[in-house]
């Protein structure tokens, strides 16, 4: 066998072997994408409730509470990242790593310090490379976060927050993962976590306006312990969009990979054809100018 | 007019439905809710059960709720719970063993008063079972 038509056919073996993998990867991302997407919307109504009843007890009494109310002189800011574990998801990952710096930089220019939580082994692998401080690091559960995953991110971030300043906690959180809009779109978006953008009553709800409630056992005790739920359950539905998300981003990554390889092997699978073919015509000519030689030296 | 009635936990939506009478544990003791109570939103105590009964949910359910509050507004009850857990989904043998574990781990300081052990003993008082 000619040498190029070798290389062809390894070329051929190689990619339809890759091929299988990424195809494989795409039919498992968009299987799970269902299940990732029921559990965001299985999370949304207690999501709603409890942004429900924050908003109702913020606004129906003036209280002064250290999650609520702006520091005037902010120096310190966490950022979480939420990012995925594994890779092969396109730009899923780079996008939620691109936006964080773009915040980072923003909050260095208005004068905070920046401190990095991230959730996922790119972004931690991303933050390592470039030696960078990490504040905290979670790993091993982006495609499927349980509450007790985000419970953990959300209470270490309430600890950092309710340190003062000059302990090394930091006066503000933002958050920043990749919202899933469809299964072809996902964006990255930044939010503030804390402190908190209760909206105020300027829209009531549906069916008129707040009712004045009756607080168990006070107003402060139901917000002492409706804040972190909020925050928790803000985070945990973060990290369930950005599960939905990785995965599509997975499958169409992976799609595009099949799409591509059997492009390759369609255009070498030709090579290799024209290698052989080419192969062919070179023996019949030697084979018949053998034979002509030998025929004109018989003749002499 | 009846309640309505919505049990969810941070994961999923457990029980919602129309019902009669509500009684839960709130921080500062229990408090049972009739259609036309006054709006409230109240934090559950740690280690008890919820009780819904009549309308939809007939001779009553029971669920144990651990990280909980309470919102009632125009005879709309809600009630979110980081876990919640209806009576018949609890196993009663994985609870009563989280509760000697619980015990077990928590003899030195507060025996029995530990959050893990108000866990367990929740579930097995939803479950109907003695503690």
């Amino acid at each position: 066998m000619g040498a190029q038509l070798r290389v062809y056919r390894r070329r051929i073996r190689s990619v339809r072997a890759t091929a299988k993998i990424t195809r494989a990867m795409e039919l498992i991302a968009a299987s799970r994408i269902v299940k990732a997407q029921q559990r965001v919307a299985a999370s949304t109504p207690y999501a709603q409730a409890i942004t429900r009843a924050v908003s109702a007890v913020a606004s129906s009494s003036d209280l002064e509470h250290p999650l609520l109310t702006k520091k005037e002189t902010a120096t310190r800011a966490a950022v979480l990242l939420i990012t995925s574990d594994r890779g092969l998801a396109g730009a899923y990952s780079s996008n939620v790593l691109r936006e964080g710096e773009s915040i980072s930089a923003h909050l260095r220019e208005t004068g905070h310090e920046v401190r990095p939580y991230l959730v996922g082994r790119k972004g931690i692998g991303y933050y390592r490379f470039r030696q960078r401080e990490i504040a905290g690091e979670w790993s091993g559960f982006s495609e499927s976060p349980s509450y007790v995953n985000a419970k953990e991110v959300a209470d270490t971030l309430i600890e950092a927050f309710n340190t003062p300043t000059e302990d090394g906690g930091v006066d503000e959180i933002h958050v920043v993962y990749t919202q899933f809009v469809s299964m072809l779109t996902q964006s990255p978006v930044i939010q503030r976590i804390l402190p908190l953008e209760v909206e105020e009553t300027t829209e009531a709800p549906e069916g008129g306006a707040f009712p004045s409630y009756e607080f168990e056992p006070s107003a402060e005790g139901v917000l002492d312990a409706l804040l972190p739920r909020y925050v928790e359950a803000r985070v945990y539905n973060a990290m369930l969009q950005g599960a939905a998300s990785e995965l599509a981003a997975r499958r169409r990554a992976c799609k595009s990979a099949t799409d591509n390889a059997e492009e390759l092997i369609k255009t070498y699978t030709r090579l290799a054809n024209a290698a052989r073919q080419a192969e062919i015509t070179q023996e019949i000519s030697e084979i018949v100018g053998g034979a002509d030689a030998l025929a004109a030296s018989g003749s002499e | 007019m009846p309640l309505t009635v919505e049990l969810v936990s941070a994961e999923r939506k457990v029980w919602t439905g129309e019902a009669g009478f509500v009684v839960a544990r709130t921080l500062d003791g229990e408090l049972g809710i009739l259609p036309g109570h006054v709006p409230t939103l109240g934090v559950l105590a740690e280690g008890f059960t919820v009780r819904v009964s009549g309308g939809d949910a007939g001779e009553g359910i029971e669920a144990a709720v651990h990280g909980g509050f309470l919102s009632v507004s125009d005879d709309y009850v809600a009630i979110l719970a980081e876990v919640a857990e209806l009576s018949n989904e609890i196993d009663v043998g994985r609870a009563r063993a989280a509760l000697d574990r619980a015990n077990a781990s928590n003899d030195e300081e507060t025996p029995g008063n530990g959050s893990a052990a108000a866990r367990a003993r929740a579930r097995l008082a939803a479950a109907g079972q003695q503690v």
